[in-house]
């Protein structure tokens, strides 16, 4: 690695800055045009709107067949919270049992979770499908949560091991002396400790939950119990020319929950990437 | 040794067991039940389903190999689906990588303002995954959309709806996939920061150009991370499903043109209910998967070098 000189470091400067807007402006764009009034969306390329409004947001609130929008974004906030609350607490035991106790076949388990890691999830949909419809789940949150609530996104269980593997173990020992059985260990010790790494998999997870259409597709039928993600579809699929404003408004809404948490904790971001290699 | 001894030996080693089991077993309970009830029962029961004909309503009915041979002879749509996601992959991950790998090594250069550059680049990734992106790369790329207005207003050039064109319409969703190019990005810079400068210093003075430096030092030094980097974005990327089905309104078109391979797996098994043809499906993608991940793997050995001196 070798440091610019001062003349190209403000060169590199600029073109960095210069590309990174044109990689924002889309988003940008999207943003502005939420305040555009509808004849204005498609002729006017500017990012400040020549004429603001607020007719889109008010529209796309009130949303579609008798829904509002609020419905759905109160929907999907409790189905995050469920399983962030979910993933947190299964992975964490499973991973504290994998960085610290030993037990018979360790090995053999853990392999085995590694390769549920890398397994695409079609493979199982379409029992887990079948299975969820025989409960009569569907159109429910059941089948959004109980995987988390059981640990199926096993890579988090691999970073919180990779965390915990990394506190030092005489705490343990001497937590052990004072008499504290591994069950207060965990829950005294190694979850405040292993916090950084909870609050990774608290981000992730509520980010990727928020985000992820498929499951939520498959599993939410009726429009009461819609999620953001779908909420947007049904504006897609029932838009014409004409509704593309407070289609555009909502999504934008749609983005801010991503972007507060993103901006409110942005060094477990890049922590949780960079250690773990979260893909994106 | 007496009798009496024998079964006592047994119970101890029981109850020694049972000492050392019953707590880690109880903190892997929840895990337990996920692994049997949730993956590998689904699976077992997949792999059986995809060798029957069932519609969620009768009976499944023992097919044999009717839907791997009707997969792979007669279906064209599946054989579409096949082509649109084998070239999505290998177009979309090699310019995602280097994109990424590009702006990584822009930025590692001791830049005061890093953190903030580092934001701005994460923002698509952290965005791109939702519905509100798709529907927004969609009027981009439209007819009258953001794209073509600015081709348009800048060159006075009339270029095509790129969306509903078959002839783009999947490029339209590589440019989106490679859009997002931001955690890559940051795993090559945790990456680039682990190269001790030491090493380009000494190429340097032993006069080794840039070319050579980076063919020498920085790609050798960064290919665990590459090679990381590579297994993530491959198994990703067969998988991608949300946003064809935004840009497509869940159809796959224009004229299949768009058709990934989840997304016809959705179709088959979701909306015309044919869940054993769509169980196939589901296991040779699990097997193309593995064959290109085992491809990554098995080549890593001449190329990916680890720290410690020797290829490993």
């Amino acid at each position: 690695m070798n440091v610019y000189s001062r003349r190209t470091a403000w060169l590199v400067h600029a073109f960095i800055l210069a590309l990174g807007l044109l990689m924002l402006y889309p988003i940008l764009w999207l943003i502005s045009s939420s305040f555009k009034p509808d004849s204005l969306i498609f002729s006017d390329l500017r990012l400040w709107p020549a004429e603001v409004t607020l007719d889109n947001y008010v529209t796309g609130w009130s949303g579609l067949s008798k829904v509002t929008f609020g419905r759905y974004l109160l929907n999907s906030i409790v189905l995050c919270l469920l399983t962030v609350v979910g993933n947190v607490a299964s992975c964490s035991m499973a991973a504290y049992a994998f960085g610290r106790l030993n037990f018979s076949l360790k090995k053999v388990w853990f392999a085995l979770m590694m390769v549920t890691i890398m397994l695409p999830h079609h493979v199982t949909i379409i029992p887990q499908y079948i299975l969820f419809h025989k409960l009569d789940w569907i159109d429910t949150l059941g089948p959004l949560t109980l995987p988390k609530l059981l640990a199926t996104d096993a890579f988090f269980i691999f970073l919180m091991i990779q965390f915990i593997r990394g506190l030092p173990r005489e705490l343990d020992e001497s937590a052990t002396i004072d008499g504290c059985g591994p069950i207060q260990i965990y829950w005294r010790m190694i979850l405040p400790l292993a916090l950084p790494a909870l609050i990774t998999t608290a981000i992730f997870t509520f980010i990727w939950t928020w985000d992820d259409f498929f499951s939520q597709l498959l599993y939410l039928n009726s429009p009461g119990k819609y999620t953001v993600p779908l909420g947007l579809r049904l504006f897609l699929d029932s838009s014409s020319q004409s509704n593309w404003g407070p289609m555009l408004a909502m999504s934008v809404v749609s983005l801010v929950p991503s972007l507060i948490i993103f901006f409110s904790l942005q060094k477990y971001f890049v922590e949780g990437i960079s250690t773990t290699g979260i893909k994106g | 040794m007496n009798q009496a001894a024998k079964p006592n030996r047994m119970r101890n080693y029981f109850i020694g067991l049972w000492k050392k089991n019953a707590v880690p077993y109880l903190f892997l309970l929840p895990w337990f039940l996920g692994l049997f009830v949730l993956t590998l029962g689904p699976m077992i029961s997949s792999l059986y389903l995809s060798f029957t004909d069932y519609d969620l309503l009768s009976p499944a009915r023992w097919a044999g190999t009717a839907n791997y041979e009707k997969m792979l002879n007669e279906d064209a749509r599946y054989a579409q689906s096949l082509k649109v996601t084998l070239t999505y992959v290998f177009v979309s991950v090699p310019l995602k990588l280097a994109f990424a790998l590009a702006v990584a090594m822009l930025l590692n250069k001791g830049l005061r303002a890093l953190h903030i550059y580092r934001t701005l680049y994460y923002i698509p990734t952290l965005l791109g995954g939702s519905v509100a992106i798709a529907v927004m790369w969609r009027q981009m790329f439209g007819a009258d959309g953001l794209l073509n207005g600015f081709l348009y207003s800048a060159f006075g050039i009339e270029a095509p709806d790129w969306v509903s064109n078959p002839k783009y319409a999947l490029y339209s969703i590589i440019a989106l996939t490679v859009w997002q190019f931001g955690s890559s990005m940051i795993i090559f810079l945790a990456g680039l920061k682990q190269i001790p400068p030491e090493l380009y210093e000494a190429a340097e003075v032993d006069g080794a150009g840039k070319a050579r430096r980076f063919l020498s030092i920085t790609f050798p030094m960064l290919s665990p991370v590459m090679f990381f980097n590579l297994v993530i974005q491959l198994i990703g990327s067969f998988q991608a499903f949300t946003q064809a089905f935004i840009i497509s309104r869940g159809t796959g078109g224009p004229i299949d043109s768009t058709l990934f391979y989840t997304l016809y797996l959705y179709q088959k098994g979701f909306s015309q209910f044919e869940m054993g043809y769509a169980s196939a499906m589901a296991w040779v993608l699990l097997i193309i998967i593995g064959f290109f991940t085992a491809i990554v793997f098995g080549t890593s050995r001449y190329w990916v070098h680890y720290g410690d001196g020797g290829r490993s």
